[in-house]
């Protein structure tokens, strides 16, 4: 816990001496930075002690806020979510660091680095936060200098727009939170999170109102299908590695309040288990088809954040299906799925932020279809790019298939042994998964295409060089974890155990029973993938061998024999997309403007597609402009002489005096 | 006794405030109020005279006896202004006011929970009345100098309070202070600018702009 301390003191104290320091002129971000991961080192180390079998470390202290404490915790579940919180901040400190400015303002960057610095601090003091007051401190803390990052851009005005539209969701978020957290108090009589685990809250009808007021007040952050609009308009708005930081480990902390709450309200009725399966196939299905339709990378991205937690949220609702037919197997493959796909996904969309963050620095282009050929000009962050995109669709060995793999397996155990209703809830489960998985391979073969395949489509694209080694080298960190990940993915559910100890508190003996089943079939997918993996590259060397005696000429890819190929013969991003729209336009909506060829020698043709979210938060525009209108009629109420006003505060308080003593 | 007196005094003199439309006479009046107040932690404590107590006595004379009404006095005297226009509410209603606040102030306090060190059992209502009686001057009036008034009688409600319940050199009356310390700021405002006529004209937004 002292260590965690000195990280906590290190992160604030760096910050305000970058902010007091900084100047225009002079740069600090490589002390900013230093500082970052100097704390990520010092925080991870009991981390890893507490989720290697090390105590569990508390400390109390007291606080001057009423009902406020100032207690700590490290237990595996909050260590679970702090790790990837300290690598992945880390990582892109330095990626940032080495990004310099961004934007075409001259601007300093210490309050850049500030409110970086506070964000890590907040994400770290919201796992360990141990009472309620605390925790919503730490929250806000999160919500602000995540807002001032968002919004570092500020000149442009679709930014700030963003901006707003993020703090709106959040304070919508924390009000849900608020009145969860108030409600546990009056339940508990206290406002401390060790206290509310122990007593729980019986089943029933409160319990009912606290399971939804938490489903949406952290569902806002983490981005569950309704609530999800801020997340397309605030990731592209951020600086890349802040849209890494947010995207990869921020939202994650919805989930890991849920889970938390999770443990105070105990054995959840069946109905909650179906809400999370429901919330997931939406998040999950509907984000992987918006991010097909998008045509600015970093949107794409923060579409596909939407689907990852629509995955994860699927294992939550496994999970809870298991808890709630008291199946030990499904909660363990459940929840350990879901909490593993935590990890997964901070690391292959930190990495896939970053890597599209490298792409925009470099050409300036934010339209897919103005950029193209990049692997060839940038090889270290193409090939970044695809193992994180391989990662993001599930395919082994990769990491991103083991956590898909445990709520798979999970779901099928389901399948076979629950009966009824609830079979059928596993098989939808399955069945979605395999969608999901399915149309996020098609969306990064179009991403991954269109970027970086074929030839260049604008000259920003033709004239773009690699990186330098500062954002190569965190990109290539996390490259490797996602690979690492996957092919010891025994040993990762291994260090699962402990965690679903902490969360269900089921015996050990259960949760060993239930994962050894997950470990043999993911032990032989891993030697397959591996044997493949040496095959290729025996291939691939024995290509070389048979080639080098020849003459081997290069020439554009898709040129298709043509005498004067142009670089707008490719496929666009629109046109690979588009069997695929067409056939979910029902559900997507959409508008395209077509002007087909016409004649023998047709001199124009164009196509325009847009696919715009209908729940975009323009979704709860009329209903906002009512209420703002019922309440503008109020507005003689507010009075513009000082003298009413001062005329209300003296009745109120009279009010209240004769109310309280009368 | 004698608290029971300055007390007296004070409920006296913000009833006369109530009733006047003159301002040099009600800047007199918050004046007197001010100098019999700042006697009151010297007769409040039964305890030894202390250095801190004279010091707070002084201080307080000084500022509200002296200092303020010749500041208020000036300010008048340069902006040309001797009464008070068009009260919100008339005289002889606030002056109705002002005794039905006396009521519930008394009828409140016999519900509130008192120390036992409490000097007088008129300290607490007392007190409650001046901050009323304040807040009344505040909301009825219209001279921006009458509001000044009504702001000092509700400092002087809450240094009552704090100078006769609590006894030793408590956080609430340096909070006091620092009211004193703002009123003298505003005061200082209103000298500088020269706010001819009412509150309102630079305080307040216009209408539709500025509201929230």
């Amino acid at each position: 816990m002292t260590l965690l301390l000195a990280a906590l003191a290190l992160l604030l104290g760096g910050g305000i001496i970058v902010l007091a320091t900084s100047r225009p002129h002079r740069d600090w971000s490589w002390l900013a930075a230093g500082v970052v991961v100097v704390a990520a080192i010092v925080g991870g180390i009991p981390a890893v002690q507490v989720l290697a079998g090390g105590t569990v470390s508390t400390l109390h202290w007291p606080w001057a806020v009423p009902f406020g404490q100032f207690a700590l915790g490290l237990d595996p579940l909050s260590a679970w979510f702090l790790l990837p919180t300290l690598l992945l901040s880390a990582l892109a400190a330095i990626y940032g660091a080495g990004y310099g400015k961004s934007g075409a303002e001259p601007r300093s960057l210490g309050p850049v680095w500030f409110f970086y610095c506070l964000l890590v601090l907040s994400m770290v003091l919201v796992v360990l936060a141990r009472n309620a007051i605390l925790f919503l401190f730490a929250w806000e803390l999160m919500a602000v200098a995540s807002y001032f990052l968002v919004t570092v851009e500020h000149e442009r005005p679709e930014v700030r727009q963003a901006g707003w539209i993020y703090l709106a969701a959040t304070q919508v978020g924390t009000a849900f939170l608020l009145a969860l957290f108030l409600l546990l108090a009056r339940q508990t009589g206290s406002m401390d999170f060790t206290v509310w685990a122990a007593r729980g809250i019986p089943a029933g009808g409160w319990a009912a109102v606290l399971f939804v007021l938490a489903a949406i007040g952290l569902g806002t952050k983490a981005g569950f299908m309704p609530l999800h609009g801020w997340l397309p308009e605030a990731h592209p708005a951020a600086p890349s590695h802040v849209s890494a930081l947010m995207s990869g480990v921020m939202i994650k902390t919805g989930i890991y309040g849920f889970l938390r709450v999770l443990t105070f309200l105990r054995t959840p009725p069946l109905w909650w288990g179906w809400t999370f399966i429901g919330i997931g196939m939406t998040s999950g299905v509907l984000g992987v088809l918006w991010a097909l339709a998008q045509h600015d990378l970093k949107r794409l991205l923060a579409y596909h954040s939407i689907e990852n937690i629509g995955i994860i949220a699927l294992g939550m609702g496994v999970g809870m299906i298991g808890w709630s037919t008291g199946s030990a197997p499904l909660m363990v493959l459940g929840f350990g799925g879901a909490l593993l796909h935590v990890l997964n996904h901070s690391l292959f969309k930190g990495l896939l932020f970053l890597a599209a963050g490298a792409v925009l620095q470099q050409t300036g282009e934010h339209d897919l279809d103005r950029l193209g050929g990049l692997l060839r000009r940038m090889p270290w962050t193409g090939t970044a790019f695809l193992i994180g995109a391989a990662a993001i669709c599930g395919l082994p060995p990769l990491n991103g298939f083991i956590s898909e793999f445990l709520i798979f397996l999970g779901a099928l155990r389901g399948v076979a042994l629950a009966p009824g209703a609830v079979a059928v809830s596993l098989l939808a489960v399955v069945a979605g998964l395999g969608l999901i998985g399915g149309l996020a391979v098609a969306c990064f073969t179009k991403a991954f295409g269109v970027v970086f395949l074929g030839t260049p489509r604008s000259e920003s694209a033709r004239t773009a060089a690699e990186v330098g080694p500062a954002m190569i080298g965190p990109m290539l960190i996390l490259a490797a974890a996602c690979i690492l990940v996957g092919l010891l993915a025994p040993l990762a559910v291994a260090t699962l155990p402990r965690v679903l100890t902490n969360l269900t508190g089921l015996p050990t003996a259960a949760i060993h029973g239930g994962l050894a089943g997950a470990v043999g079939p993911l032990l032989a997918v891993v030697t397959a993938s591996v044997v493949l993996l040496v095959i290729l590259g025996l291939l691939m060397l024995w290509r070389r061998r048979l080639l080098s005696r020849q003459v081997v000429a290069t020439g554009t890819t898709w040129g298709c024999g043509y005498a004067q190929p142009t670089p707008r013969m490719q496929y666009t991003a629109s046109s690979f997309a588009q069997p695929l729209l067409s056939w979910t336009s029902a559900v997507l909506g959409g508008r395209r403007q077509l002007t087909a060829p016409n004649g023998y020698f047709p001199a124009a043709a164009s196509l325009h597609t847009q696919t715009p979210d209908p729940l975009h938060p323009d979704l709860y525009r009329p209903a906002l402009d009512r209420i703002g209108a019922g309440l503008a009629r109020q507005r003689w109420l507010q009075p513009a002489a000082v003298q009413l006003c001062i005329l209300y505060i003296a009745l109120a308080l009279l009010a209240l005096l004769i109310w309280k003593f009368g | 006794m004698l608290t029971n007196l300055i007390l007296i005094l004070v409920v006296l003199s913000n009833l006369k405030l109530l009733a006047s439309s003159r301002l040099g006479a009600a800047i007199r009046v918050v004046a007197a109020q001010g100098v019999v107040l700042g006697l009151l932690p010297i007769l409040a404590h039964r305890e030894p005279l202390a250095a801190h107590a004279l010091l707070l006595a002084a201080g307080t004379i000084t500022l509200k006896g002296v200092v303020f009404p010749w500041l208020l006095l000036r300010a008048i005297r340069e902006a040309h202004v001797a009464r008070e226009v068009e009260p919100f509410v008339g005289y002889s209603a606030s002056l109705g006011a002002g005794v039905l606040i006396l009521g519930i102030s008394f009828w409140m306090c016999t519900r509130l929970p008192m120390p036992a060190s409490i000097a007088s059992s008129w300290l607490a209502p007392v007190a409650l009345f001046s901050i009323f009686v304040g807040l009344f001057l505040i909301a009825a009036r219209k001279r921006a100098i009458s509001q000044v008034l009504g702001f000092l009688v509700l400092e002087n409600g809450v240094y009552t309070f704090g100078v006769g319940v609590t006894s030793r050199t408590p956080l609430i009356v340096e909070i006091g202070v620092l009211l004193d310390v703002f009123v003298a700021v505003f005061i200082m405002g209103i000298t500088i600018f020269h706010i001819q006529r009412e509150f309102d004209h630079t305080a307040a937004a216009p209408a539709g702009d500025g509201k929230d």
